[in-house]
């Protein structure tokens, strides 16, 4: 039998915003729920997300954005993996969102948002319930 | 501080008053595992035996008096209140220059800037970089022409700014002498601080630029032409709030905080052969006030002693004021939540009376809504208030560090003081912060502390009202401050506009200039000084920096 392949969560920062500890904490959160985590760092821009999430052949997008630009930068890299043809790649995000702009960011093709406060186990729940590849022997230590 | 008859009655009556307990409350006696918020544990009550070792004269001792625990000025509040600082910035210059109007028109004594992330990052408002984060943050600032509306009707020879700005701040400082200069008040009248602090952005916040070591280069050259030609500047905010934001005990943002310090001044003594006396009481510090109140009180207690021993004891300064911590304290964003929103005003009240209690300077108070956006004015003027409500109807300013002597608190102090020295020393073992930092080490360390929160906050170990605990069925919406989109267009057009009317060869000479004192050892602050007044942008600057000193890669340690 094939040894399990590990779904693959690309952690990132889009934009100038240097607020990390929300990435830095979902990244641990996935890599101790027993996922392949690769986390870019700050200041990425979409290009750069986009092509890290082909070159690691990650599962799941997470972006992290506190500045305000979530709207514009979210938006892009979901419009650039399409173009890229990796739109089986899942794009979700999170940080300091409005609710008003939810809507908006699902329109454009963000799987969930999740906002401050969330425990990471919900995130987990959700990713084990949306991801149709994830396999269910994964489980939290 | 205590005879032995005291301590032995206070072990006798301790004793005593646990066997009580164990009677009438069979729980308290189980040693339920508590601890403030950075998870030190802490007792269920003290006594004279916890402070021991503390001597009055020595430790504690009276405000204005070495070890300055109490306090750096003789007087405290009753000689000067903290100054009402509020952080702001949004949009425009013309929008920002509107909010400090009213902020002062609502009894603001002190400015303090919110720049967007293409301002803190060195980008102009037409850099592919800036797209969507233009005046989102903060406001936008290209130019001295952007500077000089900012300041519009401001009397800079009266009130101080702080400007929250670090790889470029030897731009926006240049900006703010030259305009201050047009308003006729010349280097030797102007007062504020650049946050101007690249260290904790390495460590905690993440706007960096280029690498350590030109960082530090830049720093010392600011804190070297402050000294001599701006002497009521504070040429750097040595910050532990980002660091504590980042997610970072108490402990751990005391600490890195001192050890940037000590790097920089090291730095400034090696490299500018400048008397330590000469530049130290121009050093300022930034730290958070967070929500475990007694915590934070010790902390900052123990910052002024520790502060005083490294400069006395480590730099062997002469004069009293390069003893002095002198800081500046904004409450807890990261406390801020985004459920129930109403509840941050009581959180940030409670965060502002720690930061009085603890004696700092000057205070940001936080508005409810900051969990969403920037602040509205409604909101921001109650954050004001809560500073004036404190001031003014509490009686909390009439004493000085009512606290001291309480056995609690000077227990604390003394605790928080010594495992942040050894922090400083493990530091120190590694060769100093820089190599600290190449490391990975305060990253980790704060890494590490982020994440155990976030656990015992998720499996409810420590309460988040609103977040973990009496939840709302529904949450009330609230009014969000929305910034136009159209600021990104108007800041773009005003920066062609003064791209086309400059003169380009003064540009092109002053650029010049400036390249060729970054590659020497000469202080770039009079270059940046003639490219600002020739109306360079920020971004053709730091585009300078960046050339000649090469840009810094988030290692992306989690």
């Amino acid at each position: 039998m094939e040894p399990e392949r590990k779904l693959r969560v690309l952690v990132a920062k889009p934009g100038l915003d240097g607020h990390d500890r929300g990435a830095r904490v979902i990244a641990r959160g996935f890599r101790d729920a027993g996922y392949e985590v690769i986390y870019t760092g700050v200041h990425q821009t979409p290009e750069q997300v986009v092509s890290a999430a082909i070159q690691e052949d990650v599962d799941l997008i997470g972006l992290s954005c506190l500045s305000g630009a979530h709207l514009h930068l979210f938006s892009e890299v979901v419009r650039q993996l399409r173009a890229a043809g990796a739109d089986d790649i899942t794009v979700i995000g999170g940080g300091i969102i409005p609710e008003e702009d939810i809507p908006r960011l699902k329109e454009a093709g963000i799987k969930q948002v999740f906002l401050p406060g969330t425990p990471i186990a919900e995130i987990i729940d959700w990713t084990r319930k949306n991801m149709p590849s994830d396999s269910p022997s994964l489980s939290t230590a | 501080m205590f005879d032995e008859k005291t301590l032995a009655d206070a072990r006798q009556g301790l004793k005593e008053w646990e066997a009580e307990v164990i009677k009438i409350a069979p729980d308290l006696a189980a040693k339920k595992r508590l601890s403030t918020i950075s998870d030190l544990l802490v007792n269920p009550i003290y006594t004279p035996e916890d402070i021991r070792d503390i001597d009055f004269e020595r430790d504690i001792g009276y405000p204005g008096s070495f070890p300055f625990t109490r306090g750096c000025q003789a007087t405290g509040y009753r000689g000067r209140v903290w100054t009402f600082r509020m952080f702001s910035g949004l949009g425009t210059a013309e929008d920002t220059n509107w909010r400090w109007h009213q902020l002062l028109k609502e009894g603001e004594t002190g400015l303090s800037t919110a720049f967007d992330f293409p301002t803190l990052m060195g980008y102009d408002s037409d850099s592919p970089k800036a797209r969507a984060e233009v005046g989102k943050c903060g406001v936008a600032i290209d130019t001295l022409a952007d500077f000089e509306i900012l300041t519009k009707d401001i009397p800079l020879h009266e009130v101080t700014t702080s400007m929250t700005i670090n790889p470029p701040a030897s731009v926006l400082w240049a900006m703010y002498l030259v305009a201050a200069e047009k308003q006729g008040v010349g280097c030797d009248r102007v007062g504020g601080t650049i946050q101007n602090d690249m260290l904790k952005e390495f460590i905690a916040q993440k706007t960096f630029m280029c690498p350590p070591e030109p960082s530090i280069r830049l720093i010392s050259d600011t804190i070297e032409f402050g000294t001599k030609n701006v002497p009521r500047w504070n040429t750097i905010s040595i910050s532990g709030y980002h660091i504590r934001e980042a997610g970072a005990t108490a402990v751990q943002e005391l600490a890195f905080t001192l050890a940037d310090g000590i790097a920089y001044i090291q730095d400034v003594i090696e490299r500018k052969k400048i008397d330590v006396d000469a530049f130290a009481p121009r050093l300022s510090f930034f730290f958070d006030s967070h929500m475990d109140f007694f915590e934070e009180i010790a902390k900052f207690r123990a910052a002024r002693r520790m502060w005083a021993k490294i400069m006395r004891e480590r730099f062997q300064a002469k004069n009293p004021r390069s003893w002095w911590l002198r800081f500046h304290t904004q409450t807890a964003g990261c406390s801020l939540t985004h459920q129930q929103p109403y509840n941050n005003i009581v959180r940030t009240a409670t965060e502002a009376l720690a930061a009085v209690l603890g004696g700092t300077q000057s205070l940001h108070t936080n508005s409810f809504d900051e969990e969403y956006a920037l602040p509205t004015e409604f909101a921001a003027t109650i954050a004001l208030r809560t500073q004036q409500i404190l001031a003014e109807e509490t009686g909390v300013v009439n004493t000085i560090d009512p606290l001291a002597g309480s056995y609690f608190v000077e227990s604390l102090t003394s605790r928080i003081e010594d495992e942040a020295w050894k922090y400083i020393k493990q530091i120190d073992d590694m060769g100093g912060m820089l190599a600290a930092i190449d490391r990975g080490f305060p990253q980790r360390e704060i890494a590490n502390a982020a994440y155990r929160f976030k656990q015992q906050v998720d499996n409810q170990e420590k309460v988040v009202v609103g977040v973990n605990k009496y939840l709302a069925e529904e949450e009330t919406p609230i009014e969000i401050l929305k910034i136009d989109e159209e600021v990104e267009a108007e800041q773009v057009k005003r920066l062609k506009e003064v791209k086309r009317t400059r003169d380009s060869r003064m540009v092109s000479q002053a650029l010049c200039n400036l390249r060729d004192a970054c590659r020497s050892e000469a202080n770039v602050m009079p270059c940046v000084i003639e490219a600002v007044r020739a109306y360079a942008t920020e971004q053709e600057i730091c585009d300078i920096y960046r050339e000649v000193f090469g840009e810094y890669r988030d290692p992306g340690f989690f």
